[in-house]
């Protein structure tokens, strides 16, 4: 390599780090985020503005971040998407379901926008996807929730049946089965990603048929705060939360939850855009990826079960332990993952059944 | 000191045709003094939410795809109302015109018949009109009140719209997603303009209110049920059928409604999905009042309705407020509207003291 050859190459990768402080005087970047409800202070879409407001510190100067909250999924989302990369946004992620065709839509219009779809599964040349084995921590929730059990039964407050959340309950009955095999795990639906009086009403149900093991996937804290609630007289209700922890609600009752952390995620694949090195993504990150947590343990979990669910999750990272891993058996008897193989991304994707554990039915089509 | 509202003689009619105009100019005043309070220069505010969204010709395209639901709901609605037909459930009528006009489009998947988009828009009349039905039987059957039926309905048709996507018509290659699969390009309405989103479902809401206006202001039925809502004892005096108003009414409504359905589904959305409409079927009955119950007025009460939508999202973009503030808008639109309307229709008097 010659003088002159390595004074480009340099440069090259300054710019490409785009780091330095020379190249720091470039306006910022702007990014677009797209909200499903309300940032609130708890929830789905407040651990995406975590993630937001994360990555924006880490790339100080380099980027401006918008948000725009409470928009409905549906014909009005794509105006909304088209605007922020009509605005001059450079990279724009939508965080929900709903926006997938509408993101793809204006994706296709956009081609020098980069656009990041969470949950869904249509990528492009410009469309990346990206969401979390959020079911990792609901094993390990489980796993407690086994330990933990006097009744042996766990309630489950559930929004509405799709992959993500058939995943979490399963996940969670296969984690509280692997060391109470006794433990049956009740749901009910509420047909709603966000209603704080029916999944109250569902949590108070589930605690009235026996539950003392409780946990929701749905996005207000009603459920953390109906067993705080209950706590008082049932020494042995808990309650796991999920997204975000939620122990400011449920200080007692909240042992841990699965928390959604997404500021890393946002962080590196922005610097992979600014640099020009992202090449796409379909990234579907787990513990390992640093994606989800555990919320803090509470108290009342032993230092032994406490050590397990540490050395668990080590496991889990490393390759060794998987929620599905076989035999996974469903209500009906069925097989579905053979014994010494574990469930492929394919198959839980399309996960539609209970497995062997929840006495609840699903309802039927 | 006492206020009394006494009945005018003869309201002006030069006036009901100026409240509307009256409540929009107040609206749009007190809409000043809001975006103060909230710290927001008025005129920065005023542009960002009435100006911003018209700024390209994809803006105007967006004001007319936006405006059409409510154009078609609205002036079935507007049928109804005269004759004092309370449909409320027109957000539920057009949940099953889409229905059953999507049923189509899935079940003659792929076909390149240039009937299937027509016979969509029939079914999805067809659809509408039935919803509408169940009320409009148990009005003149059981004298049971429509404006509760109707209402309760739209929850009815909510959910069937979330179970069919969540079972039956789920698609099958969408990962267990409550969602259909995609409609083909022969089920879909065409494009008017390229890179806009504006459709032919333009054209059918405008066709509608031209019918709206003839059947309203030329034809016999639609006399009679102008008599009908303006004084009920005249005209069953002079024998007009109360229950073919009440049928008419509805199904009317239904069908606009379940057309609307037709327009998103096979519009801007393209697949069935548990989103179809932000709530049309309630907005429109805004517009119809706004737009005084007269297709023209509709027209332009639609197009006003619409604004107030993407105006909410620009406020939301680049004022940083929140998204209900087109909410607001909405409601101090109708409020000033019946709050003029009071005025047309009652004379305040200050009464001093009231000595014996």
């Amino acid at each position: 390599m010659n003088h002159r050859n390595f004074v480009l190459t340099i440069l090259g990768g300054a710019t490409l780090l785009a780091s330095t402080p020379l190249l720091a005087a470039d306006p910022p970047t702007k990014i677009g985020f797209v909200y499903v409800s309300p940032v609130g202070d708890a929830g789905w879409t407040f651990q995406h503005d975590q993630g937001r407001k994360q990555m924006e510190a880490a790339l100080k100067g380099k980027v401006t971040t918008k948000f725009i909250e409470n928009v409905p999924e549906g014909a009005d989302a794509e105006r909304i998407i088209r605007q922020l990369a009509q605005d001059g946004s450079r990279i724009v992620f939508t965080t929900s379901f709903g926006y997938m065709n509408q993101t793809a839509k204006v994706a296709t219009a956009f081609p020098n926008v980069t656009f990041f779809h969470a949950t869904g599964y249509k990528q492009g040349k410009n469309l990346g996807t990206y969401n979390a084995r959020f079911y990792e921590g609901r094993y390990l929730n489980g796993v407690i929730a086994g330990k933990m059990t006097k009744s042996n039964i766990a309630g489950y407050v559930a929004a509405f049946p799709i992959p993500e959340v058939m995943q979490g309950i399963n996940a969670f009955t296969q984690g509280m089965r692997s060391v109470n095999p006794k433990a049956q795990v009740r749901v009910i639906w509420v047909n709603s990603w966000f209603d704080p009086g029916k999944e109250r009403e569902a949590a108070l149900t589930l605690i009235s048929q026996g539950a003392d093991m409780i946990t929701h996937h749905t996005d207000s804290t009603a459920v953390v705060q109906a067993a705080e609630e209950k706590h008082k007289e049932n020494k042995n209700l808990y309650a796991f939360s999920y997204h975000s922890d939620m122990s400011k609600y449920g200080p007692t009752a909240q042992l841990t939850g699965t928390t959604h952390i997404w500021g890393d995620f946002y962080t590196k694949i922005v610097n992979e855009v600014l640099a020009g090195t992202w090449t796409g993504t379909n990234l579907w990150g787990g513990f390992k990826d640093g994606m989800i947590r555990l919320a803090p343990l509470n108290s009342a979990v032993s230092a032994e079960l406490k050590t397990q669910v540490a050395k668990m999750q080590a496991e889990i990272v490393a390759g060794k332990l998987h929620p599905f891993a076989g035999p996974v058996v469903d209500q009906d008897g069925k097989e579905r993952v053979a014994k010494g193989k574990s469930m492929s991304d394919g198959d839980l994707g399309a996960m539609n059944y209970y497995v062997q554990g929840v006495a609840s039915t699903l309802p039927k089509r | 000191m006492w206020l009394r509202f006494e009945p005018r003689a003869e309201p002006s009619r030069l006036m009901r045709y100026l409240s509307p105009i009256i409540a929009v100019a107040l609206m749009l005043a007190s809409g000043m003094v809001l975006f103060m309070l909230l710290g927001k220069s008025p005129m920065e505010g005023f542009k960002v939410f009435f100006l911003n969204p018209l700024k390209d010709s994809y803006g105007v395209a967006e004001l007319f795809l936006k405006a059409t639901p409510l154009m078609l709901c609205a002036v079935g609605l507007a049928v109804g109302f005269r004759a004092n037909v309370w449909n409320i459930g027109a957000e539920g009528q057009l949940l099953v015109g889409a229905l059953a006009g999507g049923w189509l489009a899935l079940h003659f998947e792929g076909s390149n018949s240039p009937l299937l988009l027509p016979g969509m828009i029939v079914a999805g009349a067809l659809g509408g009109m039935l919803w509408a039905s169940i009320p409009a039987l148990l009005r003149t059957r059981f004298n049971a009140n429509e404006i509760l039926t109707s209402l309760m309905l739209v929850y009815i048709a909510e959910l069937m719209v979330s179970w069919l996507v969540h079972g039956p018509w789920k698609d099958p290659d969408g990962f267990n997603f409550p969602q259909t699969k995609l409609f083909t390009a022969k089920a879909l309405l065409p494009v008017l303009m390229p890179g806009t989103r504006v459709n032919a479902a333009l054209f059918i809401a405008i066709a509608a209110l031209i019918a709206g206006w003839v059947f309203m202001n030329r034809s016999f039925m639609g006399y009679q049920m102008k008599v009908a809502g303006q004084a009920e004892h005249a005209s069953r005096y002079a024998g007009f059928s109360a229950k073919r108003s009440v049928w008419l009414g509805m199904l009317v409504g239904g069908g606009m409604a379940g057309i609307a359905g037709i327009s998103e589904v096979a519009g801007p959305i393209g697949q069935i999905t548990e989103h179809i409409s932000p709530g049309y079927g309630f907005a429109a009955m805004i517009v119809a009042f706004v737009g005084r119950l007269s297709p023209v007025g509709i027209f332009f009460a639609s197009l006003l309705m619409a604004l107030l939508y993407m105006g909410g999202e620009q406020a939301q973009q680049y004022l940083n407020l929140p998204y209900s503030i087109s909410k607001v808008f909405q409601g101090m639109l109708l409020f000033f509207l019946l709050g003029s309307d009071v005025f047309i229709n009652f004379r305040v008097r200050l009464l001093r003291r009231i000595n014996k």
